[in-house]
Formats: C-alpha cells, sequence, structure tokens
C-alpha cells in the first residue's frame, strides 16, 4: 500500500515536473568589459545593469527563461579577455557573451565563439572588421562602427568645407580602423588627407603630436581615439589654441560620458555620431531615467544602450525558437526585426551588422546647456542604409 | 626654410619645448621618489596614487568649497602629505626593519586600494578641471604658441625642485635628514629625533606628488588612473638617475622628457618605450645609476 502510494506519487511529480521541465531554458548571459579601466564608464557595470533591465523589460521569468548575468573584467588586454571567454564558455556554461569593448579584444572573443559555437553580441568595439573581413557567423555587431563613425562625422566635416584630415590614431586595432574607414570617407567625398600620427595608447600628453597636427595646416585634426586619450586630446588641443586658430576637431568616437568628463567649456562645438543619445525622445528619456536612477545618477552610453537592446532581442529569438542552439537563435535573430524603445525599428545584416540610424551631434556651448548631462544638439540623421558599410564592400566571407 | 633630418626647425624647438614642460612633472615626480627612498630605503608605490589625490583634491577644493586653483596648491600638499604621514605612523614604521620588498608590497597595495576607491565614487573618465583664469591663453614663440599655464609648469617645478636640492644639501635640517640616513642610531645619540624626521620627510616626498597632481590638473584629464600611467615611467626615471640621488632625479626628469618628446617627433610609435630601453642601457652600463652612488 505503501508503496503504491510513493510510486503513485513519483509518477505524478514526475508527470507535473516534466512540462516545466522541457519549457524551462536557462540563459546564461556574460557581461565581458572594462571595468576598472578608461572605458569603464562608458561600458562597466552600466552594461550589466543595461542588461538586468533588459531581462527584466522581457519578463523573463513569466516566459520560461531563467537568465543568469555574470560579468568580468578584461583590462583591455586581448590575452585576459580570451582567456575569460573561454572559462566562460568551457566550464561555466555561458551561452553568449556581451558589450566587449576594446577592438583588439573584441575580435579575440569573437574568433573564440565561433569556434566554441556560442553567441557574441558587441556592443562596445569599434573596428567594421567584426562585420568585415573578421566576421562571423556567432557574432553580431550592435551599436556602431569605425565605418559608421567615419561617415557621419567625416562625411559631414568634409560638407563643411573640411577638406584636408590630418589624424592622431591611437596605435592599436580600433584607431587604425577608424582611421583607415575615415580616410577613406575624407577621399571619396573630395578631400584629402596630409598626414597621420601613431600615439602610444594609452597616452597622457599630446601637446606634441597636436603641433604636428597643427603645423600640418589640416582644416580638420581627426581624433582616431576614445576614452582618456580622447579627453586628453581635446583639453590640450584647446590650451594650445589649436581651435581658437581655425583648425576643427573631429572626435571620430565620442561618447556622452568623455563630454561630461571634459566640461563643456573645452568640449563645446566638438562634431561626433552617436547611434543612441538620452534625450532623444520619450522612449530613450524614460529608459535612461530609470538607468541613471541605478547607476549613480550617471546617463546611459550608446554602448550601454546596445548591450540592452542586443541582449532583448537576443531573448526574443529564445523565446521564438525555444532554443539556445547558436546557429537556430542567430537565424532567428537575424530574420525578426529588431524593435525596442532605445534604437527604434531596425534588422540585423547577414554579416552581423545591426542597422539602425546614426546621429550626428554637436556639443552645445555652455550657455545653451539647461544642467549636467544636457550637452548635443541634433544636425543631422542618417539612415542605417547611408551609415553602414554596403554589404559588397564588407569582403565579408558570409555574403554571397 | 632648412631642414633637420627632414624635420623642420620650428617643429623641433617645439618638441624640445614640450619635452621640458612633460620633464617638469618627471622630475617633481622623481624628485619625491628619490627624497623617500634616500631616507626612508622604501619605494613608493603609492607615489602615483598620491599624485592622483593631489589632483583630485584640486578638484574638490573646487567644487565642494569653491577655493580655487592658488588656493589648492597649497591646500592639496598639505592634506595629501598629511595622509602620507598618517600611512608612515600606522604602516611603514612597522616595517622599516625588513627587506624593501615589504615596502614595496605595502605601497603597491595601499596604491590599488586609493585608486579603487577613487574610482567607485569619481568613475574613470574623469573630471573637468579648468585652466586658472590668470594663466590662460599664451605667447606666440615665433616657433610655436606657448600657452601660459605650459610656461608656468616649468617655473614652479623648477623652483621647487632646486628649493628642495636647496634644503637637502646645503642646510642644517638637510645635514640632519642625512645623517640620519647614514646612521640613525649615532643621530639619534646626538639628540636628534630620528623617527620624527622620517615622518616628515615621507610626508613632503608625498606632498611633492600632490603638488605635481594640482600642476597637471588644468592640463590632463583627472581621472584615478592618472597616476598609475604615469608612475611606470617616474620609476624608469629614478633608476636612470640613480636611486636616492636628488640631483639625479631633477636632470634625469628633465633630460628623460626631452628624449621623449624628440621621439615624438621622429618615431612616435616608440615614445612611450624610449625611457625603458635608455633604462635597460643605463642599467648594463652604471647599474648604479648616473648619478648614484656604487653600493
Amino acid at each position: 500500500m505503501k508503496l503504491k502510494t510513493l510510486l503513485a506519487a513519483t509518477a505524478l511529480g514526475a508527470l507535473m515536473a516534466a512540462p516545466a521541465l522541457a519549457q524551462q531554458i536557462s540563459v546564461k548571459a556574460g557581461v565581458l568589459n572594462d571595468r576598472s579601466g578608461i572605458y569603464a564608464d562608458l561600458s562597466g557595470e552600466g552594461s550589466v545593469i543595461a542588461a538586468r533591465l533588459a531581462v527584466e523589460d522581457f519578463k523573463a521569468a513569466e516566459k520560461g527563461i531563467k537568465v543568469e548575468i555574470v560579468s568580468a573584467d578584461h583590462q583591455n588586454k586581448p590575452d585576459v579577455g580570451s582567456t575569460i571567454a573561454r572559462q566562460w564558455y568551457d566550464q561555466d556554461g555561458v551561452d553568449l557573451i556581451l558589450d566587449v569593448p576594446t577592438s583588439s579584444v573584441a575580435l579575440a572573443v569573437s574568433q573564440i565563439t565561433k569556434d566554441k559555437n556560442k553567441i557574441h553580441i558587441n556592443s562596445g568595439a569599434g573596428t567594421s572588421d567584426l562585420t568585415g573581413k573578421a566576421c562571423s557567423p556567432n557574432t553580431v555587431h550592435w551599436t556602431y562602427d569605425t565605418y559608421a563613425l567615419a561617415q557621419g562625422t567625416g562625411g559631414a566635416m568634409v560638407k563643411a568645407g573640411g577638406d584636408s584630415w590630418f589624424f592622431l590614431t591611437a596605435d592599436y586595432a580600433f584607431g587604425h580602423a577608424l582611421e583607415r574607414d575615415a580616410s577613406a570617407v575624407v577621399t571619396k567625398a573630395g578631400g584629402k588627407v596630409v598626414g597621420a600620427v601613431r600615439t602610444p595608447f594609452p597616452g597622457t600628453d599630446f601637446s606634441s603630436f597636436l603641433l604636428q597636427a597643427q603645423a600640418s595646416k589640416a582644416k580638420v585634426i581627426g581624433l582616431a581615439n576614445a576614452g582618456g586619450d580622447l579627453t586628453n586630446s581635446v583639453k590640450q588641443a584647446s590650451e594650445f589654441g589649436i581651435t581658437q586658430g581655425g583648425q576643427k576637431l573631429a572626435g571620430l568616437l565620442t561618447f556622452a560620458s568623455d563630454v561630461h568628463a571634459l566640461g563643456l567649456q573645452a568640449a563645446q562645438g566638438l562634431v561626433l555620431t552617436e547611434s543612441f543619445y538620452w534625450d532623444r525622445d520619450d522612449g530613450t528619456r524614460a529608459w535612461s531615467e530609470r538607468f541613471a536612477k541605478l547607476n549613480g545618477g550617471k546617463k546611459p552610453t550608446m554602448v550601454q544602450a546596445g548591450v540592452y537592446s542586443g541582449l532583448l532581442h537576443y531573448l526574443k529569438a529564445v523565446e521564438a525558437t525555444k532554443s539556445k542552439d547558436a546557429a537556430v537563435v542567430m537565424a532567428k535573430m537575424k530574420e525578426m526585426p529588431t524593435d525596442d524603445p532605445l534604437f527604434g525599428k531596425g534588422s540585423i545584416r547577414v554579416n552581423g551588422r545591426k542597422m539602425h540610424p546614426m546621429y550626428l551631434y554637436e556639443v552645445k556651448k555652455p550657455s545653451e546647456s539647461k544642467g549636467p548631462w544636457d550637452y548635443y544638439k541634433q544636425i543631422a540623421v542618417l539612415s542605417g542604409e547611408e551609415a553602414f558599410q554596403p554589404l559588397a564592400e564588407t569582403g565579408c566571407s558570409l555574403v554571397k | 626654410m632648412f631642414e633637420l633630418l627632414g624635420v623642420p626647425p620650428q617643429a623641433l624647438f617645439g618638441q624640445v619645448l614640450l619635452g621640458l614642460i612633460n620633464g617638469s612633472f618627471y622630475a617633481i615626480l622623481s624628485l619625491g621618489l628619490a627624497v623617500i627612498f634616500g631616507l626612508l630605503n622604501i619605494i613608493n608605490f603609492a607615489h602615483g596614487a598620491q599624485y592622483m589625490m593631489g589632483a583630485f583634491v584640486a578638484w574638490m577644493c573646487l567644487n565642494y568649497l569653491g577655493v580655487n586653483y592658488w588656493a589648492a596648491l597649497l591646500i592639496a600638499p598639505i592634506a595629501v602629505g598629511a595622509t602620507g604621514i598618517v600611512i608612515e605612523r600606522v604602516f611603514l614604521a612597522r616595517i622599516a626593519k625588513y627587506d624593501h620588498l615589504y615596502g614595496l608590497l605595502l605601497t603597491f597595495g595601499l596604491a590599488l586600494i586609493i585608486q579603487g576607491l577613487f574610482r567607485n565614487y569619481y568613475g574613470s573618465s574623469g573630471l573637468p578641471y579648468g585652466i586658472p583664469p590668470q594663466l590662460t591663453g599664451g605667447q606666440n614663440l615665433g616657433f610655436m604658441f606657448l600657452p601660459t599655464y605650459r610656461g608656468w609648469v616649468v617655473v614652479a617645478s623648477l623652483v621647487v625642485c632646486l628649493a628642495t636640492w636647496f634644503v637637502i644639501e646645503k642646510t642644517k635640517l638637510g645635514s640632519y635628514l642625512r645623517a640620519a640616513t647614514e646612521n640613525p642610531t649615532l643621530t639619534q645619540a646626538f639628540g636628534i629625533n630620528v623617527p620624527l624626521l622620517v615622518t616628515l620627510t615621507y610626508g613632503f616626498g608625498v606632498a611633492l606628488a600632490a603638488f605635481a597632481g594640482v600642476l597637471a590638473a588644468p592640463i590632463y584629464a583627472v581621472n584615478p588612473n592618472m597616476g598609475a600611467d604615469l608612475i611606470i615611467v617616474v620609476f624608469a626615471v629614478v633608476v636612470i638617475g640613480g636611486m636616492g640621488s636628488i640631483m639625479g632625479a631633477i636632470v634625469t626628469g628633465f633630460s628623460l622628457g626631452l628624449i621623449e618628446g624628440l621621439t615624438k617627433v621622429f618615431y612616435p610609435e616608440a615614445s612611450s618605450t624610449v625611457i625603458f630601453i635608455i633604462m635597460v642601457l643605463v642599467l648594463l652600463v652604471k647599474p648604479a645609476g648616473l648619478f648614484g652612488r656604487a653600493a
């Protein structure tokens, strides 16, 4: 009798558990970025907060998807990033890696992701090689790339008469890619590149390089660097009277957090391209308010917004396919249109390039700003097709 | 116009001057390190963090207290120097009798903690700090535009460096200090309070770092890592000059700034490594450093 009850109970239990087990998918997402160096403010913990918000807004628990988020610091070093990525995939059961600023690290992580057949949604890195000659069926490049930045800022500056350029280039993969892409845009638009200097990364004193740029008499000094390098070079350009002397600065990759660090006095007039600005519309403002509350009052950068948007889209694909298989989920992600309050409607191309508009902004004068984080005025909008590299030119092997 | 090795002379003069300006920072920072090493035998790895604290105290003075740059130039070294005195009394004094390595590890750990704390509160991208209104603008020297502020940096650091050298090498106080280094027991027997001298010396070395930090605040990004990036170079400067040599630190600081500046013209990619190449060469030829006494 007792045995019968027990068996029945077990059977019943198994019966009840079975459908739940079949439906329960647990996803482990790793946010891999710089948590202590120069890119920590534009990615860092903020990206982890953004990922948590994505899980919250997706209502993952109600849909039977359990999402766990882990994070780590790659210190902007490819070897450190690779080690963490391998450990996450091999031992910790991580299904996808998000963010990964610093192009050299991103390229390494993208390759490992391909070898391990997982998914990488990159938000932080710039190099357009991620969807070009180093493209991978397992990688989506979400937020921006060097090509789009060059199209936005480069194209606009040449149109406004800045037809001779001198580059200050951070001496690593990202800087090289940005310089290459921007040079192409400038030359194509009828301008010319009169010189470039490769600056050791990261650097503190850019005055020597700025003087070389000044001596070149180029109309525009293109800053192909980011983070602290950018802050230092803009600050010192204003100190050496370069902007007052009539030469214009083009911050090819400038984040809201950089402008915040520079202050409007030093940053005013800088022209830059971003895919997300917190104060663009009601949707971005509402989300950014929630984000800032969790992030010590700091507004999100486009990188952090991209982590949110990318994870949201991934979760939608997992929900639709009921699978975590990289090929299945990736096919769905590329097939489904993307849609969220931060980037609006968009799509993912076959080479992994996420398509959305890019916005050209100019940094406000101190007198125009209403307070902290009120920094940009919009000058122009480039559609995804205008901003990102035409598929045929990417050199990606996935494009047939 | 004639050219020198393919570089127009005006660019060259400009770079020499800029090199001297950067050399000023190397000189003040390596001077502080040399003073601390010379008298305490401690390799102060927290020096970069203390330089950063100087810049942050200047920022805090302006934003929390409304105190301007000139006052900060005085307040920051005193405030940061005071933390140095606490560190010396609480930590360094206890490990003075052990090997150098303990002091190095302890100060390195402190540097990481200090940088981490600042990063936690202020983020990593930095804070804005403007050039004081009296020093904005600049002079056109014909071959380059020299911002007034940079000129001030060179003058201020030269004065501070030479004053420090004078006090240590030429005054009675300095002779006590040097005596305490040579033979602390005997010096104490003459009725001189050696532990107090040691504490004050560390405080002074730290104050020098903070002074450099305030000088740097208007021109470099004020962020928690600003010292970490610089300190390794400064260590190389001290090694090249000779550990503990006051004049060595000053002269090497300025001249390596110069060499680095020239490298930025001829082969920019190597400008961050040239100092280390020189360090290797100097260590091979003269292990005690250019101005150091062989042990």
